[in-house]
Formats: structure tokens, sequence, C-alpha cells
């Protein structure tokens, strides 16, 4: 068979029900294999789309999303997922065309060298270099994609070779000796820790995105049980311990809450799971935690003492650790009084640093109390997606997720745009869910062009705009450290976003009024079909509380 | 530092990067690689991109021909080693690598100097070889070209003392090396 039913057969065999897409020249021979396949394909309007949507549809499910794009234009579109998917470790195999060999290295038409291009933002990537390869790679790339710490996988194929009668001979093992993923945990610093977690007085778990991938979100929140350890999240551990709960601070970093930040700052244990002390989270790095032991619980070693040197650092998988640790720490039978006077600071905090804002006196709509609304529209009960900025931080404070894999947002790399594709991507892996994005006005209009394929294809979600007519966050950064001068942050009055779901096939709606928005959110949910709706909120609002860039946790404002 | 929302205007002495962990010696790291295409690029690449400065490189097959070995040089006085091999670690095509302990290793790299040799300095030259059990390998009428080996120090010694001769030109190969014993490096 040819090299490109080839392929088919191996995304069957690796379970893939659905690919987000869109054909050109070094790609006709996979698209026509496409065509009685029996993979559902979705046509994208952008690679850009494709990339974020099948971004979504991973961390909706959990499974390996796969986009497609022609060489060229096609791949180099791409580059902005592939390159989230790096930072927030998505498990996603992107199959890229490329020219055929005879061009290679010639400048022909449509050729760019994909391969060189992603380099520094894959997991890994295969260049197709003889057709009898295709198989096994593609195999290798979703085993590398999927296992480990997840990421990008790229697999570009050249248009000749993918045209190739071979011989097709499943392929049921990978060899990738260079790649064994440590997943199992010493047991002797796991009984350490559970020691540690023993000896402390101020402990902290500190969870990340790492337990939301590992599937460890049960796990952590018996970790946190097996004593009254205090935790908390950043924005990509967010549902990995169900919130609200007495335990839970709230989230932690540059716009978290108060209480979650003083406590990390004060405590003389942190428990670091899935979690790489990002700069937006301990602000200034020699300032962070200064009491603190580091337990440090990661698949990647790599990220083990990477900004933060840990005193027990552990390898491996979360889902393999945490209950062992949780089984060492409950034999050592402690007494949990030891943790009163913590809990009495702690519940200090709480009480004198809720989150919080000052509501309108009119109808306006304040942000906060949009993301509120919402809330109590979706009965907390949706998957919700977002773009970057302002909306996504109040979206991350007011939303409380009470279930991992509800929270699908671009973290690491600060993409604009991403919610919208993420959320077709997450609503055709979840059909039956109620998924949403809540969008900014500026990240929305990035790739609002994928309307278009979510009325064709029937993929209804609800996009919540959160329209300030600002990029707000840097309008915000504007006001408190450049003096207020403004420059080039005021989106003015267009497009009509009505007007906008019209004409892509969708149902447009405007809210202005907060007396009465749970109920027009309702209604907006229960609309058949893609729905794009205009939320007019207050124009200057700021995310608050706040810890100003490179600063210690002790300084927050707001 | 560098963050976007200070306002304040940076003096290049703050720019100056943050020290991690350093050993402040240098290390040999010997590094077992795939044979495939794109594997040295992708070392390359890493190292280009987090800040990592390569002193010396040296890739050349093994016993294995499916497998290459990379032996480079870096100042650990400069670089957190540690994160340097987690980090080559994750790249699929790297097999193993090995930072190898200075006093178990043996550690050479090959050298050409071309010299300015007339008639007055040219047994002195050839006397500063003999010293090094440097070969000359050419000679023409005002230069001489001299092949050595030895560790990076020694080529750095033999280097100093030929330069006030005029040095003309040199090329150097970069340390490759083995450890000592039985054991696979």
């Amino acid at each position: 068979m040819r090299a490109v039913d080839a392929l088919m057969e191996c995304l069957k065999a690796e379970g893939v029900d659905v690919v987000f897409g869109l054909p050109g020249g070094a790609n006709l021979p996979t698209y026509d294999a496409f065509y009685d396949a029996g993979i559902r394909h979705i046509l994208v309007r952008h690679e850009a789309g494709g990339g974020h949507a099948a971004e979504g549809y991973a961390k909706a499910t959990g499974k390996v999303g796969v986009s497609l794009g022609t060489s060229g234009p096609g791949a180099t579109n791409l580059v902005t997922p592939i390159c989230d998917a790096m930072m927030d470790s998505v498990p996603v195999v992107f199959l890229t065309g490329q020219v055929r060999t005879e061009l290679l290295g010639t400048d022909g038409f449509q050729e760019a060298d994909t391969i060189g291009i992603t380099m520094p933002i894959v997991k890994h990537s295969f260049m197709i270099q003889h057709p009898l390869e295709l198989p096994r790679s593609i195999h290798e790339a979703f085993h590398i994609a999927r296992t480990g710490r997840p990421g990008p996988v790229v697999v570009d194929i050249p248009q000749d070779l993918s045209r190739a009668d071979i011989p097709y001979e499943p392929v049921t093992d990978v060899h990738l000796p260079g790649y064994q993923p440590t997943t199992d945990g010493n047991q002797k610093q796991i009984r350490l820790a559970a020691k540690a977690l023993a000896n402390s007085r101020r402990p902290v778990i500190y969870a990340g995105g790492g337990v939301i991938n590992a599937n460890a979100s049960a796990e952590l929140t018996e970790l946190g049980l097996a004593d009254r350890f205090p935790v908390t999240c950043t924005v990509m551990g967010l549902g990995g311990f169900p919130a609200p709960h007495q335990q839970w601070l709230g989230m932690l970093g540059m716009h978290g809450t108060r209480t979650a930040n003083y406590a990390m700052d004060e405590a003389d244990l942190i428990v670091a799971i899935g979690a790489r002390f990002d700069d937006r989270i301990t602000g200034k790095l020699s300032e962070f935690a200064p009491r603190a032991k580091f337990i440090h619980i990661d698949v990647d070693p790599a990220e083990i003492s990477k900004n933060v040197p840990a005193h027990i650092p552990i390898v491996g998988d979360a889902k393999n650790i945490l209950p062992r640790l949780t089984a060492e720490y409950r034999a050592l039978g402690t007494d949990p009084s030891r943790l009163e006077e913590w809990w009495s600071r702690i519940n200090a905090w709480r009480q004198r640093y809720p989150l919080g804002y000052t509501d309108s006196k009119d109808s306006e709509i304040k942000p906060q109390y949009m993301i509120q609304a919402l809330f109590e529209a979706t009965g907390g009960d949706a998957i919700v997606c977002s773009d970057v900025g302002q909306h996504q931080m109040w979206t991350a404070q007011y939303y409380d997720f009470p279930a991992p894999r509800r929270w699908i947002n671009s973290g690491g790399l600060g993409t604009m745009g991403f919610g919208l594709p993420a959320a077709m991507g997450a609503k055709v892996g979840c059909p039956e869910q109620t998924v949403v994005c809540v969008a900014g006005d500026g990240s929305v209009q990035m790739n609002m062009q994928e309307l278009a394929t979510c009325a064709e294809e029937g993929i209804a979600i609800k996009v919540f705009i959160m329209n300030n007519g600002y990029l707000g966050m840097v309008r915000q950064w504007q006001e408190l450290f450049w003096d207020k001068r403004y420059s080039q942050v005021e989106m003015g009055q267009w497009p009509d976003f009505v007007k906008v779901a019209d004409a892509y096939g969708a149902t447009g709606m405007r809210f202005e009024d907060k007396h009465t928005l749970v109920k027009d959110m309702q209604e907006a949910l229960a609309t058949e079909g893609p729905v794009l709706v205009d939320v007019r909120v207050t124009r200057e609002e700021n995310t608050y509380p706040m810890i100003p860039a490179g600063k210690p946790a002790r300084d927050m404002v707001g | 530092m560098g963050e976007p929302g200070t306002k304040e205007v940076l003096s290049l002495d703050e720019l100056e990067a943050v020290a991690g962990q350093r050993t402040g010696r240098k290390h040999i790291l010997s590094i077992l690689v795939e044979n495939k295409p794109g594997v040295l690029t992708r070392i390359a690449g890493l190292f280009a991109r987090r800040g990592f400065n390569i002193d010396t490189l040296a890739v050349g097959p093994t016993d294995d021909d499916t497998v290459s070995r990379i032996t480079l040089t870096l100042d650990g006085a400069v670089h957190p080693i540690d994160q340097v091999t987690k980090q080559l670690h994750k790249l699929i095509n790297v097999l193993k690598i090995r930072d190898l302990e200075p006093r178990e290793t043996l550690a050479r790299e090959l050298a050409l100097f071309k010299v300015s040799a007339d008639g007055a300095s040219r047994a002195e030259v050839m006397q500063v070889c003999e010293i090094f059990r440097a070969k000359i390998v050419d000679v023409s009428k005002r230069s001489v070209i001299v092949e050595i080996t030895g560790t990076y120090e020694k080529v750095e010694a033999f280097e100093r003392l030929v330069r006030p001769f005029g040095l003309i030109e040199m090329a150097r190969t970069g340390e490759i090396a083995i450890s000592r014993g039985r054991s696979e490096t």
C-alpha cells in the first residue's frame, strides 16, 4: 500500500479518532488517504487554529492530539501551537508535508526547513528519509508525545516518499534506546519525604500542571487529606485539587491569592509536584520561600534544581509516587495538632485578604462578576478555555474548578488566540460536556476564523468575550508601571462581534446588564450551535492581587 | 531584571547572567549518540538556546557504526554542569553521557602549529619541540609546521612557548577522551 495508507493504519492503531488540519500541495497524498480512511478530519481555517484545537482536545481528553499542515507556510503557521504545546507539556503529534526530496534544499515552492525551525520547541522530531521509516516513526512519535513529560512531536513527510508503495506490517514495539523516562520514584527518597512532612510545622503542597498530565489529582487530594496539609496550585494545576475546599489556599503566583503566596513565603517545607518554579510563581528568585526546604517530585529530572535547589528530589510519575508517599506518611502516625498554629496563621490571611472587588453601583458588569456569573450559569460544571490576559487571570481566580481537565489555558507561552480553537478541540473530544471559552476582545480576533469551522462541523462551543476595548493586561502594566502612558492598547469599537458571529453562521449576543447576566448566560448556553457573546465590562479594571514582576511575594499589591 | 514591567533602564552590569551551581573546573563530557542526521544540530541548538558555551567539540565514530561519540569540554565555572547533562539527556538521540572524572580519564588533542623559524630561531624551535615530543612535519625556508598531541593543558603550554618565535597559524581538534581501566567510558 502507499505510505500514506500505512500512515492511516498507524493512526488507527494509535486510537486516533479525530485530526485537525488543512491540506496543501505537499500533503495531497495524505489527504487522498483521508478520503476513505474512516478517521474524522476537521478542516480548520488556519493551521494555528488546528494546532490549538489539537491541544485543547489533548488537554480535555488526556489523549494525544493530532494536527496537520502542508509544507512551508502550513508548517510555519504551526510553530506557535508547537511551542505552546512544548511550554505546557501537551501531547500533540504534528504531521507536516514537505516538498519532494529532489527539491529539498533548493528553495523549492513552499519549502521551509520545518525540522530546523521547530527543533528548539519540540520534544522530538522525525524527518522521514525513506518511506519504510514512516510507520515506525509515527508510532515512536506517539509514544514520545504521550509518555514521560508529554510534549509535541513533529513528523515531516516529503511528498514523494508519502506516495511510495511499501509493504506494511503493523508495528507493535518502539525502539528508542535513548528514551527511557523514569516513572517509579525512589522508595528511599519517598520515605525521606514522608519524614520531612512529618517533621514540618508549616508545610505547603504546591502542585502544577504535571499533576493534571499524570492524571494524579485523586492521588494529590489523598496526600493533601492525609493530614491538614494546605494545598495550592499553579495556573496550570487548577482542578488538580478540588476547589473550594477547607485546605485549598487558592491559586499561587503573580495573580494568585495572598494567602497562597504568603503561605509559600513563610513555609518551612514545600512539596512541589509536577511544577517547575516558573518566574510567575517565584517572583524574585533570591527571596523566594526563604525559610523552606523543598521536596520536588517531577517526571522530568531536568526540572529538579533548575531554578530552586531541591533538598529531596524524587524523579518519577506523580500517579505512582503520591500514593506511596501518602502511605509512608500515614505509617508515621504524626500528630495533626502540630499544624494548628500554621492554620491559624493561614486562616488569618484568608480572613484579611479574600479575593474581592468593588461592584458597580449601576448595571455595569465588573469583569470579576462576569466570571462569577459564568460559574453560576454553568453550575461550575463546564470545561472552561481561555485566551491570555486579564480575563484569563480573573477566570483562574473566580471560577472554582472542582475536577481536573476542566480548565484549559495557555500558561507557559501565553498565546493570545489560544482559547477559541482550544475550546473547539475540547468540545470535539468531550461532546457531552458544556465547553465555554472566556476570551478577550483582543485575543479572540487572533483565531476567530475557527468560528466557521465550528458552524460547519456543528461544534457547539459558547464563547464569552470579556470586552473592555483594550489589550487589558498590557494597559494595566502601562497604568501601574509606565505612568499611564497608554501606548497602542486601545482596541476601538470594531468589529461588531454580534455581526461577526452572524456572518460565520454562529449565534451572536451582547450582554451589558449585570442584573440579568446569569439568566442571559444561561440562555446563551442553551442556544444550539456555536455562540459568540460580546459581554461589555468595566473598561479600566485591574487584575489584583499582583506580585509586580521581579518582586518577592511579600511585595504583593492590590 | 529584564522584566517588561519595570521601568528603570538596565545597566549593562545588571545584564550579567545570574550564577547557578558552578563547579569551577573544566569538564569533559563524553556523549554517545545515535548516528542519525541532525543529531549534532540538536546538541548545538540546545547549547545555544540554554546559553551554554562549548569550549571544544570533537565528533567521531565508535566501534559501533550506529553510534557516534561526541566529546565536548566546557567550563564548570560558567555553567551549571548538572543542568547541562540533564538537558542533554532529554534529547531522544542521546544514548549515554559521562561527565569524566579528570583523574580517571585519558584525554588527548591533536594540534598543528605553523611557526616562523628562520636560520637563527630554527634550532630553538626544534629544541622546544623535542621537549614536548612534538614532530616537525613540514619545513620551508622561513617556517615549520609542528604536530603535537597531548592534553589541552600541554598544547596550551606549547603554544605559549612557541608564540614568541612568531605563531603564523594554529589548528586544534579539541580533546577526545576515554576512561582509564577496563570499564567502558
